[in-house]
């Protein structure tokens, strides 16, 4: 996208704040137990500070940092994650989604549940939320060159 | 606001206040101590959903199509009926904030009080969704896979086959 490389305004912004705002995702993500947030948010606004990136220094540049055929593959993966917690807990003797029996002590497995079903949440979230958004980045390119 | 929604005609700034009026209700439950959904709220609303928005636009076309002048009789009727029903229905719900509601008797305190002793987390919010409620995050989270699998197949990849 050659007229976006005008906008140094933005271009500098968008390069100061990304950090951050994966960052700060992460931080919601991990630290969701304590604070407000969770998985859903931090994998919401890690997609969103991606799609900052995207819609700044254009398509091609977000395709080198994350392939889209990988986020596919992310994307099932977190699905997978909370699934396979949830039958590990069967696996050991306790129900779907049973955290209780993941560690010796039952507070300890329902925490250690907790943070890798929010993980699972997470991460297909914001790979979710970066394939819609390449799906229609790539509509509109395909538009762009035919008409 | 809502109305202007309702009475533009250039569907950017149709997105644009949408989006304003998603960071507005954010406050709002800010301010109702509703973090978590707050969060929500803003980032979904706020963020991705207008920029999605857009993206259709850049896709369609940003003016609406010419309506054809007349009043429309029975979707007039259909919404007032519906909006009535749903004003009826709120006639019976307890006052906001109620501590003898309905709501607040079944499992919420029980929830309140050992979700932290049972969970070791502090977050309720948190422990409930994910643990209590594992089955319906579970669900939740596979709409949302659905709905990325939906839009690659509808849309396409976002890779170019032709080239």
């Amino acid at each position: 996208m050659p007229m976006i490389q005008r906008h140094s305004i933005l271009r500098v912004t968008t390069k100061l704040l990304t950090p951050f705002i994966l960052m700060f995702a992460l931080y919601v993500q991990f630290h969701g137990d304590f604070g407000p947030g969770g998985g859903f948010q931090a994998g919401v606004i890690f997609g969103a500070g991606f799609i900052l990136y995207a819609l700044i220094y254009g398509i091609e540049a977000a395709e080198k940092v994350a392939p889209p055929g990988i986020i596919r593959v992310v994307m099932t993966l977190g699905l997978l994650l909370y699934i396979g917690v949830g039958y590990f807990g069967m696996f050991l003797g306790g129900a779907f989604l049973d955290y209780n029996v993941l560690r010796q002590d039952p507070v300890q497995g329902q925490h250690l549940g907790i943070t890798l079903v929010e993980l699972g949440v997470g991460t297909t979230v914001a790979a979710t939320m970066i394939t819609i958004f390449f799906s229609f980045a790539g509509r509109m390119r395909r538009a762009g060159r035919s008409g | 606001m809502a109305v202007g929604i309702v009475r533009l005609d250039n569907l950017l700034a149709v997105v644009m206040l949408s989006g304003i009026y998603s960071l507005i209700s954010a406050s709002l439950f800010v301010t109702m101590d509703a973090v978590d959904v707050a969060f929500t709220e803003a980032s979904v609303g706020g963020g991705i959903a207008t920029v999605l928005m857009l993206a259709t636009l850049a896709l369609t076309g940003d003016t609406e199509k010419p309506g054809k002048g007349k009043l429309q009789i029975v979707p007039l009727a259909a919404v007032t009926i519906t909006g009535a029903l749903l004003i009826y229905g709120t006639l019976d719900m307890p006052s906001f904030g109620d501590p003898m509601a309905a709501i607040h008797q079944h499992v919420a305190p029980r929830y309140i009080e050992e979700a932290p002793k049972t969970t070791g987390i502090p977050n309720i919010v948190t422990s409930v969704l994910a643990s209590y409620r594992g089955y319906d995050t579970m669900g939740e989270l596979a709409v949302i896979f659905t709905a990325g699998i939906g839009v690659i197949l509808i849309l396409g990849s976002g890779r170019r086959r032709d080239d």
